[in-house]
């Protein structure tokens, strides 16, 4: 059922304020009277009204200025002005500020009739158009990017409003988080989703191969550059460029980056040819960028360059209200995959779930739900299913780098130090794998 | 005592076969017995000069401000062009929820917009704008459904386009209001 549209009258005439109520009132529509400017202003900040009829000339506050503090306070407000003195004048300023429409006292019945009609067509037209919008996230979206939360809302809300633009942007969370399907979501529902979104892992890179990784190569241009080979920035022209672990690249990779990013002009290693490429860059970081700049680890151009936009996505604890849609969605995802009927989960099991912590974030609960389908009875997902209790005496106390620590060593362990194996269960690449065994600084217990 | 009459009161003259064919009108859509009285105050009271027309507000005020002691609902019936200061005119007018409203036969005529006099036509329309004034006093508001009495009509010819009884959602609602009062 369509909702009331209210109306606020203001002006000084009682009689025009009665005359005007009566109407509106009979043709089902919400009705407050206010005697002047004043008086309406107050009542606007504790409610909310569709329309606003107001008198031009009162005593006090006119009815222009009203119009000007209206609009400062609600922009979207329709405000029609009405006047028993018409000039072109104020009705040019009428509208040039804002107003709706404007009318001269008194009106035809039905000219009354049609202005409130298309000012309420107007309004259910953008209402109409914001669920459509909705409805349009909801529909672009990669699938992956799953909540119900404010939080979650709030970051969609987020893409959907930079993904028409071109600016830069920085995703900032946690690990495992989904910092990169938010990049996706952006590059999907832009105008370049037609074209390539390059992803780039910086952080599992040394300088020299991300700097042919990023720009390409021409033919020996070092030892076994066998043949030229596009960059990611050639590759990504006219789409977008996802640039993850922003914070790990090199200082000297900070300048190149910029010099690109400010010219979209770059030569391959060891060429001499420069080549332009149409890019958006996207990056992610679970780092402080700002307090490395402080510390000078990060070129503050280069960050005031990327940070245009900066998307935060909340730690699977601050939206606990999503797990349950998560877990129904992994449940499906991995019950699919594994060629497996449907599974369900014990209230209790999801409980614990949604008491968790989740230093690991999504990816966690995502590997949590996988694990417990293997290892499950292939009917119901029970607690004991799930490693909550041993992770959760590890996770105490400890920072997300020794979650993580801890984490990969016991998968490592599990696989008896199989790299392949050990990435593959992690979801991550073998080189991700190794840069973050050198970083933890893990050996196999017999090298110890 | 208890409110059981609809008052029809006539300000000015009227034919009878109209009061009496509104009445039986009314009768008929709400369920209630309805009086025919005659009511008089100076009209020059209620005159605009500047716009020869007659205060629809100030006339509403005072027919609501008449003891009619029996009277459940009362309409007053007037034969002026009838205006309200935000408007250029009105056919009739009432307070929603109310017990009082008022109709004016006044721009209801052919022979105001030129064309020959149908006694018929008027009388219908007649019948559907103190029907339609009644239906406010009992709270019912605008009707979206064309062929309701309680559609808004802001010309003649869109009370042509009704007929003179609520359409069943409206009913519905009348009948809600009659179980509310009971």
């Amino acid at each position: 059922m369509a909702r009331k549209i209210s109306i606020l009258i203001v002006d000084d005439e009682e009689s025009v304020r009665d005359s005007l109520y009566n109407w509106f009132i009979e043709d089902g529509f919400r009705v407050e009277c206010a005697e002047n400017a004043k008086r309406a202003l107050t009542i606007l900040e504790s409610d909310q009204f569709d329309i606003i009829l107001a008198d031009i000339k009162m005593p006090g506050m006119d009815g222009l200025e009203m119009l000007r503090r209206i609009k400062s306070l609600k922009n979207d407000s329709i405000v029609i002005v009405m006047t028993a003195f018409a000039t072109v004048d104020t009705a040019v300023k009428a509208l040039k500020d804002g107003a709706y429409d404007y009318v001269t006292k008194p009106f035809d019945p039905d000219d009354l009739t049609h202005l409130i009609r298309n000012a309420t067509r107007q309004i259910s037209l953008a209402e109409e158009n914001e669920s459509l919008r909705e409805k349009v996230i909801s529909l672009e979206n990669v699938e992956d990017l799953i909540g119900n939360s404010e939080a979650m809302k709030n970051v969609l809300r987020e893409v959907e409003s930079v993904a028409q633009t071109n600016s830069s942007v920085i995703i900032t969370g946690e690990s495992g988080t989904g910092k990169e399907l938010v990049a996706r979501a952006i590059h999907a529902n832009s105008p370049r989703k037609f074209f390539p979104f390059v992803s780039v892992h910086c952080g599992a890179l040394t300088e020299s191969l991300l700097e042919s990784e990023l720009f390409g190569h021409e033919k020996g241009a070092f030892t076994g550059a066998m043949y030229n080979r596009k960059g990611r920035f050639e590759m990504a022209d006219s789409g977008s460029i996802f640039l993850d672990e922003i914070a790990t690249i090199s200082v000297k990779m900070q300048v190149e980056l910029l010099r690109v990013l400010e010219s979209k002009t770059f030569m391959r290693v060891g060429g001499n040819k420069e080549i332009s490429s149409d890019f958006r860059v996207i990056c992610a970081t679970n780092k402080d960028l700002k307090s490395m700049v402080e510390k000078g680890t990060f070129r503050e151009d280069l960050y005031y360059r990327l940070n245009v936009v900066n998307i935060q996505i909340p730690p699977l604890r601050d939206r606990k209200e999503d797990i349950p849609l998560l877990v129904d969605y992994f449940i499906k995802k991995y019950c699919t995959s594994m060629n497996r009927p449907s599974v369900s989960i014990d209230p209790g099991a999801l409980k614990r779930l949604q008491e968790f912590n989740f230093p690991g974030n999504i990816r966690e609960l995502e590997n949590m739900i996988e694990r417990a389908i293997v290892v499950g009875n292939g009917k119901k997902i029970s607690l004991k299913d799930l490693p909550l209790e041993k992770t959760m005496v590890t996770s105490s106390a400890e920072s997300l780098d020794d979650f993580e620590k801890a984490f990969i060593l016991q998968i490592l362990n599990k696989y008896s130090w199989n790299i392949s194996r050990t990435a593959r269960a992690l979801k991550v690449d073998r080189v991700t794998l190794y840069h973050k065994i050198k970083k933890y600084n893990l050996k196999q217990a017999d090298q110890q | 005592m208890s409110l059981q009459n609809i008052t029809l009161v006539s300000f000015g003259y009227f034919e009878k076969d109209i009061l009496e064919k509104t009445a039986e009108a009314v009768a008929t859509e709400f369920h209630y017995p309805v009086s025919i009285r005659e009511g008089h105050i100076d009209l020059s009271e209620f005159y605009d000069s500047s716009r020869r027309q007659y205060n629809g507000n100030l006339l509403l005020k005072q027919v609501s401000s008449m003891p009619f002691s029996d009277s459940l609902k009362t309409i007053g019936i007037f034969n002026v062009d009838l205006f309200v200061p935000i408007l250029t005119f009105i056919f009739g007018q009432a307070f929603l929820g109310g017990h009082a409203g008022i109709a004016s036969l006044y721009r209801l005529g052919n022979e105001r917009y030129g064309i020959p006099k149908d006694s018929e036509l008027t009388l219908d329309r007649f019948r559907k704008e103190v029907i339609h004034e009644l239906g406010h006093t009992f709270g019912l508001i605008h009707c979206v459904n064309p062929a309701c009495v309680m559609r808004s009509s802001t010309y003649v010819e869109d009370i042509d386009q009704k007929e003179a009884h609520l359409c069943s959602r409206c009913r519905a609602e009348l009948e809600k209001s009659f179980s509310r009062k009971s």
